[in-house]
């Protein structure tokens, strides 16, 4: 486990911890750091409260713990609702002038930093800087150089002046001098810095990224948490590259627009969120079976119906596997961490491209509004590839028409993939529908082409199985008797669990799976296995029920629902409880 | 090719299966009249269909088509005007498609202005359902559903479009074949959404609202001094509760269609085989 440091500022919302918070990960991730965030926190009291967390490490961080070494309070909720994560040496950063914050409740044993922030921060030009300020004490406790939070403010305010850039700078310092002359406590904490450069993002903003990488022309969408940022994201970069992002009345008409842009030959998406999958069942099975190339990003978040709109949960993936009427062909693809946000939606276009039907990018809300820091070549462009399918133009269309020259869009191919003609191409003219059709696109309900369109695009489903890589990511001892397999964003926290349950003599195999269909083939590692345990954010244990009809054996379930991520020290005492009290499952 | 296109290039090999009479023969002539008149071939043309009678017109005309879901021909037109700007793009469908499943997508259809036409073969029936009120229904109209009228008054398809900041609007009737073929001619011209109401009538379930009841009331504002560029003297038509018109009640030619405003003019469907060349600037910014 990498020597990590835990920080995180909190207070009521309007206190700018978002702002202060990602300002912090910047300095550190501008130091050579690796950061990872987290703003999905569970309440233990009521609404109203919010925060930011970070963990930081010059080694690769993929988790949140359960641990806080320095806690910027603004109220004093703000302790109240961390008094599990505090510890011995932990320090506590607050205003004593602040009313609320008179007889802050600072636990025993924890240092309590009483530093005026709102004060120094009006002298420094205005008290909207305080929780500035209290950036300069934090870097005062863990002796990291102040130079690197002017790198972050100046990236933050450089926009808005100079002169707001210099104050700020100016606040930090005397928060920092506050605490370096009144305060005589030895602290433990050196973030050492580094001269790795690195980039920090989330996921959403990788899905963005890597659509526009991907050729992607094309958004429609609804605001809906947590997929507004992919929109927001795309908005003002994609029309830098010929690109339109357009904000539609609902989600009905966000998925119409994306299918009419991709009628129209653009490589198109749209992003949404559970309420949004729902309403746009009825349109995703006409895009499959007028076998239309759509991307469609599911950012999940709390369900059912409107749930908890701003927690995690992966409980989507009953719905975008079976969602809508009739035998809808699609594919469905769960990146696993926020670099492959950007490989998958990459791979998503290409995907839906050659196979022509309709493919869901999964995220959830923790990859979504997380920050992590990569290499950046981790986002290297040159290795961006794209694959149009079949697309013919006037030279090659000549193929698929039939006697009577005309141009066949639902062609009975033999690997199920018929032939994409965009309008504008010459003699390519065709109608398609969702109703039954035949080969020119026109409605039938003749029984015999009935039977051959849908098993052209049965086939169409197969000929990928064959053709492309479905490949899990393994990690941990493949020779061990216990399997871990998950999917989608619970990957990072297993990954640094591994090491935890090592350390504690438990080795595990860990597969984590990105692909939820076409799947990959695990009966292999199945078979070898002692016991498997499947982790996952949601109740039931929708994956867990696959794995089960795909392999005709009995899984144990690790399950989390309350909105909340399972962070790495989480799941190794999940994982070694299950296996130490592990109930017999009935074979 | 443009040069001597003829509205029978339009045309399909596919037999219209509307029963005889129906007006949405008289309706599609006009359409494929009016995108031949205004050279258009059916290789640039796109037609979006709605579901019902109507509906089916995607598959009796030939061009670059799609027969979509049940009220929601707009947002997919939009969707495919924005992303190639060079295509001519035609909406249709019924009444029920286009004022009751899709009519919020009709008003921001409206507002958001793309250069496109809407034609909606309004027959103030559900025809393909067999015969059930539609929002233009009259108020006392007895139907299977509503064996006593629908008892709420119908929609007015032209005042929602002209409350809405609507471009256009015009009213036709498909079995007067000139003009209803120079109306939609206008609409297609206009850039904006050009939208068209055609009394299209139902030959089998509507016998109020019938060719002889469209012939003796229909007042052609062609024939009269009517402005449509003044817009009080168009919410006076459009608003009129004693008499029906035709003939383009509104139009403005002032404002920027969709596309001009947000600055579309490409086509998107022509990308690099690798990733745009400057997209190494998105992976710097996350510096
Ligand atoms: C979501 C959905 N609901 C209901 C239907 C059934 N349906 C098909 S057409 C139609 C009404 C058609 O009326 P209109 O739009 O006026 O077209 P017309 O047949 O009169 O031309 C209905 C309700 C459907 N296809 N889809
Ligand atoms: S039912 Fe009415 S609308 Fe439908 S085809 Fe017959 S006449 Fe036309
Ligand atoms: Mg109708």
């Amino acid at each position: 486990m990498p020597a990590d440091f835990n920080w995180a500022v909190g207070g009521e919302a309007g206190d700018g911890i978002d702002s202060t918070g990602k300002i912090f990960a910047q300095a550190l991730s501008r130091a050579g750091r690796h950061v990872f965030t987290s703003k999905d926190f569970a309440s233990r009291i009521r609404g109203g409260y919010t925060a930011y967390k970070i963990r930081t490490s010059v080694d690769r961080v993929q988790s949140v713990v359960n641990r806080l070494d320095v806690l910027i309070a603004l109220t004093p909720r703000t302790i109240e609702e961390n008094l599990d994560e505090l510890h011995d040496g932990s320090v506590i950063i607050y205003d004593g002038e602040r009313t609320t914050m008179e007889d802050a409740p600072i636990p025993e044993d924890v240092v309590g930093l009483d530093v005026p922030l709102k004060r120094l921060a009006e002298e420094a030009g205005g008290a909207i800087m305080r929780n500035v300020v209290a950036l300069g004490a934090a870097c005062a406790v863990t002796d990291f150089p102040i130079e690197n939070l002017d790198s972050a403010l100046e990236k933050r305010f450089g926009a808005k002046g100079q002169k707001l850039v210099e104050n700020n700078k100016d606040a930090a310092r005397k928060g920092k001098a506050h605490v370096e002359d009144t305060d005589d406590h030895e602290f433990k904490y050196d973030l050492e810095t580094t001269d790795n450069d690195y980039v920090l993002l989330n996921g959403d903003e990788a899905i963005g990224m890597g659509a526009i990488a991907a050729g992607c022309r094309y958004y429609a969408g609804y605001p809906i948490t947590p997929a507004t940022d992919v929109m927001e994201y795309l908005k003002g970069r994609i029309e830098g590259y010929g690109g339109h992002v357009v904000q539609a009345e609902d989600e009905l008409s966000a998925i119409n627009m994306a299918l009419g842009a991709a009628r129209a030959g653009a490589r198109a998406m749209t992003a949404t969120s559970g309420p949004g999958i729902d309403l746009m069942a009825e349109t995703f099975g006409l895009v499959a079976t007028t076998e239309t190339p759509l991307v469609i990003a599911n950012i999940m978040r709390s369900g059912p119906s409107t749930g908890m709109p701003t927690k995690q949960e992966q409980g989507d993936l009953n719905a975008m596997l079976h969602g809508g009427h009739g035998e809808i062909p699609r594919f469905v693809l769960a990146p696993t961490t926020i670099d492959e946000c950007f490989w998958k939606t990459v791979e998503a276009f290409n995907l839906a491209e050659k196979y022509q039907l309709p493919v869901y990018l999964t995220g959830d809300l923790s990859l979504a509004v997380t920050e992590q820091t990569f290499e950046p070549d981790a986002f290297d462009m040159d290795e961006v590839e794209i694959d149009r399918g079949k697309l013919v133009d006037e030279e090659n269309l000549a193929e698929w028409q039939n006697e009577k020259g005309q141009f066949q869009p639902h062609a009975l191919a033999d690997d199920g993939v018929s032939p994409r003609a965009v309008p504008g191409t010459d003699d390519g003219a065709h109608m398609t529908t969702g109703l039954e059709h035949d080969e020119l696109g026109r409605r039938t309900e003749d029984t015999e082409m009935r039977v051959k369109q849908v098993d052209k695009r049965d086939r169409k489903v197969e000929t990928a199985k064959q053709r492309e890589s479905w490949q899990p990511r393994e990690f941990g001892d493949a020779e061990a008797d216990t399997l871990i397999l998950s999917w989608g964003s619970n990957e990072g926290a297993m990954v640094e669990a591994i090491e935890m349950l090592a350390d504690d003599g438990i080795d595990v195999r860990f597969i984590s799976v990105p692909y939820i269909f076409p799947r990959p083939e695990l009966d292999d590692a199945i078979d070898a296995a002692e016991d498997i345990l499947v982790v996952e954010c949601n109740s039931t244990g929708q994956f867990a029920d696959l794995i089960e009809h795909d392999a005709l054996v009995r899984v144990n379930r690790i399950n989390k629902y309350n909105g909340v991520r399972f962070t790495a020290d989480e799941l190794a005492d999940r994982i070694s409880g299950a296996l130490t009290e592990a109930p017999e499952v009935p074979q | 090719m443009s040069s001597d296109v003829r509205f029978t290039d339009f045309k399909s090999d596919k037999q219209p299966t509307w029963c005889p009479g129906c007006g949405d023969f008289g309706t599609m002539n006009g359409m494929m009249k009016a995108l031949a008149n205004t050279g258009n071939d059916p290789d640039n043309t796109f037609v979006v269909a709605g579901i019902g009678c109507s509906g089916k017109i995607g598959t009796y005309m030939h061009s670059y088509a799609l027969h979509g879901v049940h009220g929601r021909a707009l947002p997919l037109a939009a969707g495919v005007k924005m992303a190639n700007p060079e295509l001519e793009v035609m909406a249709a469908g019924g009444d029920g498609d286009g004022y009751s499943i899709g009519v919020g997508h009709f008003i921001h259809a409206v507002r958001r202005n793309v250069d496109m036409s809407y034609i909606v073969m309004d027959n103030r029936i559900y025809g393909l359902t067999k015969g059930q009120a539609s929002p233009t229904s009259r108020e006392d109209f007895e139907t299977s559903t509503t064996p006593e009228g629908p008892k709420q008054p119908p929609v007015n398809p032209l005042a929602l479009a002209l409350s809405a900041g609507a471009t256009f609007i015009a009213q036709s009737f498909s079995s007067d074949a000139m003009r209803h073929t120079e109306i939609v001619q206008e609409a297609v011209e206009h850039d904006g959404f050009g939208f068209v109401n055609v009394f299209s009538p139902c030959v089998t379930f509507n016998d109020v609202d019938t060719y002889d009841y469209f012939r003796d009331e229909l007042v052609d504002v062609g024939e009269t001094d009517h402005d449509p560029t003044d817009l009080e003297a168009a919410q006076d038509v459009i608003l009129d509760p004693e008499k029906e018109y035709q003939g383009v009640l509104y139009q403005n030619e002032q404002a920027n269609a969709y596309g001009a405003e947000h600055g579309l003019s490409e086509n998107m469907a022509e990308i690099p085989d690798g990733a745009p060349e400057d997209a190494t600037d998105l992976v710097r910014e996350f510096y």
